[in-house]
């Protein structure tokens, strides 16, 4: 049985009126890789100040490796590494000198401290960057510099604020499998948050959906998925070839549902840019192809879709505009 | 605890110092500092035997005058000081917080286990420090080079006069330092907090004087006013003057610097009279300064108070 290592009770944080963090609970199992989705706005960010109390819950509690954040910070922050979203550097010092001075903050002998970030420097695969001035540093590089940063002072958790924003896809890459050998190899708990779901689907164990200050769902990507569309695990596209010279077009979403009737576990049938969408309840794409087929029309496209952390994103964040 | 681990609060001093001494700012200021202490001593130099009466009562103090005689083309030592130090302690300060807000590295540095009042503390001390060092060094270099050309050595008193005076610089400029500290709390652009710090300067030193000249001139007393009317209205406009912290300043070191001067209020006749002209002793003058100096640390304990109530408190975003 795992052990908790962030738990997070009735968290809120008002801002005025705005309510940024509204009623969060949340437990977070030591050596996951936890995944924080939500688009921007949602109160991620809010979240992870209060978790390394940088700034102060309206109610509730936090607790991290057991001790509250609120009350006790210091001890907090000895046992947790934070990577800010955008981070920066002191740039008339070099990425070395950087990392001593953060090994220092953390009281660090400065030999071992200095053998330490050697170590993490080759790591995150700076090793010939680290005498050069960071002001010089590429935003990839400042990037890495910073999980080499949150490494130093030997964690239990690291939290990454949006970690990948800025990054070219090929770097973003790396650091998603940096993030993941090194979480394997040192046992370590990671909060990853961000915006972008590709990302999180490629590392976490476990995601929690974040919308307006609120956890709508949580769990691993299967259980999300089956939790949220229990009933319309699979979703068929289907595009039916159109004659040019046909005024009117008979194949309407009711034509549609006619033909599908004698096929089992059809749902819903829906209209969007030319293309059907079926949610069905099982696998039905051969049986709907042959439906389509033998009611004399032509089928130009058909496409089987699982439901993704795409789907989970759109059906919940679809309504994301109306806040802030 | 091993030895060799240094205090998180004196990492953060250390690398501050180090800042400070490396940045442009710095080695500008102190070229344009080190040029007026040049030119003050100059001509300091220059007039010195014209300063020197045979009936002065403050002939004992030959040495002081280094700091306070001027020919009047260009201020004396102690003058620049009171012009140049506010300069020096706005500069030391007005980006202390927001810039490293700015570059990102504020919450990166408050992430790791250290109080959030180390950064602020940390700031302060380690610009007193370089200021500190600086005008000791610069004090006794104008009183090294005095020796040198004037071949007359200073007494202990007048040694002590210099030091205390060099302290008070401190102090004065630590004030400013502590403005405009608290500046760089509340507003988000450097550039702001320093104009800021600046407009504040410029206030005191140009428009405050005017101010106070118009509201006295509006309460003077008739011509033929009661001298206890008259008394009464010096000391109000005197109140009023000491507000500035350049007032303060200027009176403290006036008084340590000059040893003639008795007092910084208004006298009456009846005190006055009977009264030997002759220099104060270093523990009479330093007493009458005593509430000046007060004044001083009381507005510098004051800002700090200021910009530690909003710094604690704050919600630390990344940029």
């Amino acid at each position: 049985m795992a052990e908790n290592i962030i738990e997070i009770a009735d968290l809120t944080k008002k801002y005025g009126s705005f309510t940024a963090v509204d009623q969060l609970n949340l437990t977070i199992r030591k050596g996951d890789i936890f995944g924080l989705l939500g688009p921007n706005g949602a109160g991620k960010s809010t979240t992870i100040l209060m978790m390394l109390g940088l700034t102060e819950p309206t109610s509730g509690s936090v607790k991290v490796c057991g001790i509250d954040s609120t009350s006790n910070p210091i001890e907090v922050k000895r046992r947790v590494g934070y990577l800010p979203e955008d981070v920066g550097f002191y740039s008339n010092l070099n990425g070395l000198e950087n990392l001593m001075f953060t090994a220092r903050l953390n009281r660090i002998p400065p030999e071992e401290a200095e053998q330490k970030a050697e170590q993490l420097l080759i790591r995150v695969g700076l090793s010939d960057a680290g005498k050069k001035k960071t002001g010089k540093y590429s935003r990839g590089m400042l990037q890495r510099l910073g999980l080499a940063d949150v490494l130093i002072k030997n964690p239990e958790v690291i939290i990454l604020d949006e970690p990948t924003l800025g990054i070219d896809p090929k770097g973003v890459r790396e650091f998603l499998e940096l993030i993941v050998s090194l979480s394997k190899e040192e046992g370590l708990t990671v909060l990853f948050s961000s915006h972008d779901l590709h990302q999180v689907q490629q590392v976490c164990d476990r995601v929690g959906l974040f919308v307006k200050g609120k956890l709508i769902a949580e769990g691993d990507i299967q259980t999300l998925s089956k939790k949220l569309f229990a009933n319309s695990p699979y979703i068929i596209e289907t595009g039916i070839y159109i004659a040019s010279d046909f005024s009117e077009n008979k194949y309407t979403t009711d034509w549609l549902k006619e033909v599908l009737k004698p096929v089992e576990g059809i749902i819903a049938v829906n209209m969007k840019n030319d293309i059907f969408n079926i949610e069905s309840s099982r696998d039905s794409s051969v049986e709907i192809a042959k439906a389509i087929v033998e009611s004399g029309a032509g089928l130009n496209y058909l496409n089987k879709k699982e439901y993704g952390l795409d789907d989970i994103y759109y059906r919940y964040f679809e309504g994301g505009d109306s806040h802030e | 605890m091993n030895n060799k681990i240094m205090h998180p609060f004196w990492v953060i001093v250390h690398k501050e110092i180090s800042d400070h001494i490396r940045s442009w700012r710095f080695i500008i200021l102190v070229a344009l500092i080190a040029l007026t202490c040049l030119g003050s001593m100059y001509t300091a130099l220059t007039n010195i035997s014209k300063a020197v009466k045979p009936d002065d009562p403050e002939g004992a103090f030959f040495f002081l005058k280094l700091f306070t005689i001027s020919d009047g083309s260009l201020p004396s030592f102690f003058i620049f000081i009171s012009f140049l130090g506010p300069l020096l302690g706005i500069s030391l300060g007005f980006d202390a917080v927001n810039s490293e807000h700015n570059k990102g590295t504020l919450s990166r540095v408050l992430s790791q286990p250290i109080h959030r009042d180390y950064l602020l503390n940390a700031k302060f001390v380690a610009a007193m420090i370089v200021i500190s060092i600086m005008f000791f060094a610069l004090g006794f270099l104008v009183m090294g080079v005095g020796l040198f050309s004037i071949g007359i050595p200073p007494t202990a008193e007048e040694f002590l006069r210099i030091v205390f005076f060099i302290l008070l610089s401190i102090f004065y400029v630590a004030f400013w330092l502590n403005l405009s500290i608290l500046f760089s709390v509340q507003f988000r652009q450097p550039a702001t907090s320093a104009l800021a710090g600046i407009a504040v300067w410029l206030f005191f030193s140009v428009f405050y004087g005017m101010i106070v000249n118009l509201i006295s001139k509006a309460i003077a007393p008739p011509e033929m006013a009661s001298q206890h009317q008259i008394f009464n209205y010096e000391a109000i406009r005197l109140t009023l003057m000491r507000i500035m912290p350049n007032q303060l300043f200027s009176d403290a070191t006036t008084t340590l610097l000059m040893p003639s001067v008795r007092s910084l209020g208004p006298l009456t006749m009846e005190q006055v009279y009977g009264t030997i002209p002759g220099p104060l002793p270093l523990g009479q003058s330093i007493l009458l300064v005593w509430s000046q100096v007060t004044g001083l640390i009381a507005a510098t304990i004051l800002c700090f108070v200021l910009s530690y109530v909003s710094f604690m408190r704050r919600e630390i975003r990344s940029r």
